[in-house]
């Protein structure tokens, strides 16, 4: 996979990216979008961030696929965040692959990094989103959204960067990896890995990418978005364009056949090295252990307001994880607000269409 | 979209008139947001709320209050000892599991605790177990034995005797009954809902 056409408006970092492993990373490049209009005061910015295989195109139609924005049912005119009220941001993180700089960028010696990427954190992007907001001159958000991936995203803004969003709202996350979020990535990665085509990440100038196995790793990782009962509910056991078992390995069931639509569909617009690199970043995620183990203490003296959401039929990220980061954050006397919303769609909830969820953060962003 | 302190329940306006301006306050069980609303606009306080339906948790965060979805028997223990200056319990107490450690949390969370319940001793109370020899089921009590969330009913006096046994001093007490304020004498027989507050 290439660069991404260049679309969106890039913001070369004036310094170099330092790192949390020690690394720096020269001549960083953020891509992202903005809605609405920036207030004169610069007082009504909403910076959104977005999940694992999301991008900038929060609000606006992806120029691979030409679907709309990921979240355009929450973010726009009228809408829950009101982009008539409200600048809103979306970046592409750093490590991903529409724009910011990624493994698929050109190292400074011309050639793409692959694997010479340096491995990232969750704190990283964070960092390369401040000097976005630094480069466009805000200084404090009037809120940051983030869900999954997003959410880790705000809740690391919130501890390392506690002056610059007065509102924090986080849906469907956690403030840490856990040991079935690390495994379920792991096999997503030795997917890829195990790809001929990977060529230990040496394959932008190759005839054909690690698509098998970026497919494989996506197709495993949807199972865990989605929940029991919604799978149930949309397949059954239902079979795919014939009237019996075919005693073979075609995609015989409709479940099967999604799957392999899903798969098959991301490697068209993803690069499976960002995949590594980002799954890397989201395992490495405890905001506990960067502030000394215990996580009251990385909200400790927060002025800002707190919203946290999660669904419960979500077990990639389940409610018990949005508690925990409740309960600390009550420790540490911060303003919070938590709900656990019911829908039967698992993780993916966030994304899809949810009156209660619209109203929440309508009245916590407004 | 300022509410009235005048459209609170009876025991809500009682402490809302009497929880000091600019307190920290933590209303446990706070229903839709009613008594957390006019205390922010009305008494400038930080209020935090805590309920467990979901349903109006969300609507206390869509009018943009600071309210967690919990349970009480529970979820208290996660705040810091002394976090606010007052923590609420508004006709919560007889839902609790423990409502003697509920007390105790309370006491310690909250400098001071207003705690109101509707009083099992009221005469009317008396007499439906008396003359008919039946669970009441009255004004203040409305729902049948079998159904109600009310598993732990108290009187008056009952109150009185937990808060001494607690070493809880009660500041003031308020009481009601046909949703008016009424004087404390026989109000073990003549208040529906009673409002305590108490220190420690």
């Amino acid at each position: 996979m290439n660069a991404a056409p260049p679309v969106s408006p890039v913001y070369r970092l004036p310094h170099p990216l330092p790192l949390d492993s020690g690394q720096v990373l020269e001549g960083c490049e953020i891509a992202y979008e903005t809605y609405g209009t920036l207030a004169a005061d610069k007082s009504n910015a909403v910076l959104v961030c977005h999940a694992l295989t999301g991008d900038q195109y929060l609000a606006s139609p992806h120029p691979i696929t030409g679907k709309p924005g990921w979240w355009e049912r929450m973010v726009g005119p009228g809408k829950p965040i009101d982009t008539d009220r409200h600048f809103v941001i979306c970046a592409n993180v750093i490590g991903s692959c529409m724009g910011s700089s990624g493994p698929a960028s050109l190292a400074p010696d011309g050639v793409p990094y692959a694997m010479r990427f340096p491995v990232i954190t969750i704190r990283d992007m964070v960092r390369g989103l401040v000097a976005l907001l630094d480069g466009l001159g805000i200084a404090r958000l009037h809120a940051v959204v983030g869900g999954s991936m997003g959410g880790m995203q705000a809740l690391s803004l919130a501890a390392n960067w506690p002056d610059r969003a007065a509102r924090v709202l986080v849906i469907a996350s956690t403030a840490r990896h856990s040991a079935q979020n690390i495994a379920f990535h792991e096999v997503g990665r030795q997917a890829i890995m195990a790809d001929p085509a990977w060529a230990e990440g040496n394959y932008y100038d190759a005839l054909s990418k690690p698509d098998n196995g970026l497919a494989v790793a996506r197709m495993a990782a949807h199972i865990t978005y989605l929940s029991e009962a919604g799978l149930t509910e949309k397949f059954g056991r239902r079979l795919q364009d014939r009237e019996a078992k075919g005693f073979n390995f075609d995609a015989e069931f409709q479940v099967e056949s999604y799957l392999r639509y899903q798969g098959s569909g991301f490697t068209r617009r993803f690069d499976a090295n960002s995949y590594l690199y980002i799954t890397r970043a989201m395992d490495y995620f405890d905001i506990a252990e960067e502030h000394g183990g215990k996580l009251a203490d990385a909200f400790a003296g927060t002025q800002a307001r707190f919203c946290i959401v999660s669904f419960d039929t979500d077990w990639l990220y389940p409610t018990a994880e949005s508690r925990h980061v409740v309960h600390a954050l009550n420790a540490a006397g911060a303003k919070v607000s938590f709900v656990e919303l019911s829908a039967p769609h698992g993780h993916d909830s966030f994304l899809l269409e949810h009156d209660q969820l619209d109203r929440v953060v309508k009245g916590f962003v407004e | 979209m300022t509410p009235p302190a005048a459209s609170l329940r009876p025991d809500l306006a009682a402490i809302a008139a009497h929880v000091a301006p600019g307190s920290r306050v933590l209303d446990i069980g706070c229903g839709d947001g009613a008594l957390m609303a006019v205390l922010e606009s009305v008494s400038g306080c930080d209020a935090r709320g805590m309920e467990l339906d979901g349903a109006l948790v969300e609507r206390c965060v869509s009018r943009g209050l600071s309210v967690v979805q919990g349970d009480a028997n529970l979820d208290l223990a996660n705040y810091p000892d002394k976090a606010f200056d007052y923590a609420i319990l508004s006709q919560t107490l007889q839902t609790a599991t423990r409502p003697d450690l509920m007390l105790d949390e309370l006491l310690r969370v909250g400098r001071r605790a207003f705690v109101s319940f509707p009083n099992f001793a009221h005469w009317r109370t008396r007499a439906a177990l008396l003359v008919g020899g039946r669970m009441p089921v009255t004004r203040a009590l409305p729902v049948s034995w079998y159904e109600t969330e009310n598993i732990h009913h108290v009187t008056v006096e009952d109150f009185r005797d937990l808060a001494r046994l607690k070493g809880a001093k009660v500041e003031r007490a308020w009481f009601f009954s046909n949703e008016k304020q009424i004087g404390a004498p026989a109000a073990n027989w003549r208040a529906e809902f009673a409002v305590f507050e108490l220190s420690r």
